[in-house]
């Protein structure tokens, strides 16, 4: 492990301003640790060249006194930014080969702030998974390990390659999306902060669409302070997206305060989940206790409809799914199967059907269904109606709470290939990160402790929307008193 | 809701998506038990909820109607799996 690939963001960004060393050799040394983490098949694509060219014109940059937020800083790419001239996959094999002729907004606002690209990560197939294990690249390996064990772990999902890069010291942040759980849950299993913005913050422009009334991009870093400069980067408004909001981004490093006096935090009790392992449990407990101690009042709060959350995503977020991947039919971009026959709905049907993997299908098919005449008023706008009381509960909490602690997933990493033949017991990982995904709130995983196997646990934080301040000011505090310093046993 | 086969080949050709035969009965089983579990929705009452359409509470934005991009025909046709002049190709659909 070099010494430069051990340092935060916060800590690289400061060292290339005092001249320490230069972006050239921080992102030398990341590219060696990229070849040194390929086992852990958290990248699909890896561009050194470009990153040593951007490095350098980096250096030039801030050589002539133009140093943006995140200048000279490497950071990887979810494999579902359309990056210009670098092929864009989303973990299908319908887009094997698609090399987009635009750059996503949130990845052009992080070049334009200095950022360097090491790569693509591994992902869930379209983002859809909670494993990481349906990605047609194969599954990525947690480079975390049971204490005694050598089995590989999955690094959660659907952003399992961002998070396992960041905790294997391969990237010193990176992108990640969020639809039901998928920055969060890979976060929590990889001993990483994850954190998702509130619905409209960042630019949905130029990302692959799984559920566009969900999808969310947000930072995956070592740190809460290094998730506050990316986010920093990546956010903002964009014409191009009528859903982003037209607001100016704050400073969200200076929202980290240490200060938690005055503020109230709400521990809802529809979380305690029947069956919850104890650990996780006893985790909750811990940090509701270090924000006491920190001087925040915990007061308990009720979310009444959150056990029908994860029932309700499972309607609406395969119908957006279903109604957005029409546009794969082999017509003009990615995968063609099946053209020789000369009928070009066969042609579709062909190249669909083996284009897609199967949880894709799955959810492909659901979202037809629900989406169909006779059914569309049972399911679909039923699971609307729903989704208000869910979004309602949390407008109801923050009456009264600036914010809301949970545990980010009910388990810790579990090995690679379980949970595979029972899409819902798959589906349950996100449960308590799918209702603020469901109300467009933000929400932050922060390492927060290790289970009996020795294996990362997250405490996860929701504030009001557009809060991203509160959420950064509550979670640095939080993760200050959890003092998390473990390393994962596989690290660059 | 129990979806059987036939239903499945039905709903497998509305979204153009080719099934195997072979696939249809472990599917139908998959998706049956999916609809019974979002079933449990019925359980909440919501005759005077309003539907959420959106995550965020803006209205759409308007913007001029004029054109302020374009000519990027080779861009757009770059990932073409088969093009004729400007155009994408297809198999032939009327005779």
């Amino acid at each position: 492990m070099s010494d430069l690939t051990t340092l935060t963001l916060s800590e690289a960004r400061d060292g290339l301003a005092a001249g320490d060393f230069t972006s050239e050799e921080l992102t030398t040394a990341y590219l060696r640790a990229l070849e040194t983490i390929r086992p852990l098949n958290a990248f699909v694509t890896e561009t050194p060249e470009r990153a040593v060219e951007m490095a350098k014109t980096s250096d030039a940059r801030r050589a002539a006194g133009q140093a943006g937020v995140l200048e000279g800083l490497p950071v990887a790419i979810k494999d579902l930014f359309c990056t210009r001239g670098v092929q864009t996959t989303a973990g299908s094999r319908i887009l094997d080969g698609f090399v987009p002729p635009y750059e996503a907004t949130v990845t052009a606002n992080m070049w334009a702030e200095g950022a360097i690209m090491l790569g693509k990560t591994n992902m869930d197939e379209f983002a859809m998974g909670s494993s990481n294990v349906t990605s047609c690249h194969g599954p990525v390996e947690n480079p975390w390990r049971i204490n005694g064990d050598n089995r590989s772990l999955a690094p959660g999902g659907s952003s399992g390659g961002s998070a396992a890069s960041v905790a294997a010291r391969a990237a010193l942040a990176a992108t990640g999306t969020d639809t039901g759980g998928s920055i969060r849950q890979p976060a929590a299993f990889c001993g990483i902060v994850g954190m998702k913005p509130t619905y409209g913050r960042c630019s949905r422009w130029g990302i692959v669409a799984f559920a566009s009334s969900l999808d969310q991009a947000g930072p995956m870093a070592r740190t809460v302070r290094d998730s506050a400069i990316m986010l920093q980067a990546m956010a903002g408004h964009d014409p191009k997206d009528s859903t982003s909001v037209p607001r100016d981004v704050p400073d969200y490093e200076a929202a980290l305060t240490g200060d938690l006096r005055s503020l109230r935090i709400g521990i809802p009790e529809e979380y305690r989940m029947d069956g919850m392992p104890t650990e996780i449990e006893a985790l909750w407990r811990q940090g509701i206790d270090w924000l006491k101690a920190e001087g925040a009042e915990v007061v308990d709060i009720s979310l009444p409809h959150t056990k029908y959350a994860l029932p309700t995503y499972y309607i609406v977020a395969p119908a957006e799914a279903s109604s957005n991947l029409a546009r794969y039919d082999g017509v003009r971009f990615g995968l063609r199967n099946g053209a020789d026959g000369g009928d070009l709905t066969e042609m579709y049907e062909e190249t669909r059907g083996f284009g897609f993997g199967q949880e894709v299908r799955r959810r492909v098919l659901i979202g037809t269904y629900v989406l169909s005449a006779g059914y569309y008023d049972a399911y679909y706008l039923k699971a609307q109606r729903v989704r208000s009381l869910i979004a309602r509960d949390f407008s109801d909490a923050f009456e009264t709470v600036d914010a809301i602690l949970t545990p980010t997933t009910p388990s810790a990493a579990f090995p690679l290939g379980d949970k595979m033949d029972d899409p819902i017991a798959m589906y349950l990982n996100d449960v308590f990160t799918v209702p603020a995904s469901l109300a467009g709130l933000p929400a932050i995983s922060v390492p927060a402790g290790l289970d009996k196997n020795g294996l990362p646990l997250g405490l996860h934080l929701i504030t009001n929307a557009f809060e991203e301040e509160m959420l950064f000011r509550v979670s640095g505090v939080l993760e200050n008193a959890a003092a998390f310093a473990t390393t994962p046993q596989t690290v660059a | 809701m129990a979806l059987d086969t036939d239903a499945v080949r039905q709903i497998a050709h509305l979204a153009r998506v080719r099934v195997p035969e072979a696939d249809l009965e472990v599917l139908a089983g998959e998706l049956s038990n999916i609809l019974t579990w979002v079933e449990q929705l019925n359980d909440v009452a919501t005759e005077d909820v309003p539907a959420m359409t959106s995550a965020v509470a803006v209205s759409l934005p308007m913007r001029e109607d004029k054109v302020n991009e374009g000519d990027h025909e080779d861009a757009i046709l770059a990932n073409a799996p088969d093009r004729v002049r400007d155009f994408f190709a297809v198999p032939k659909v009327v005779d």
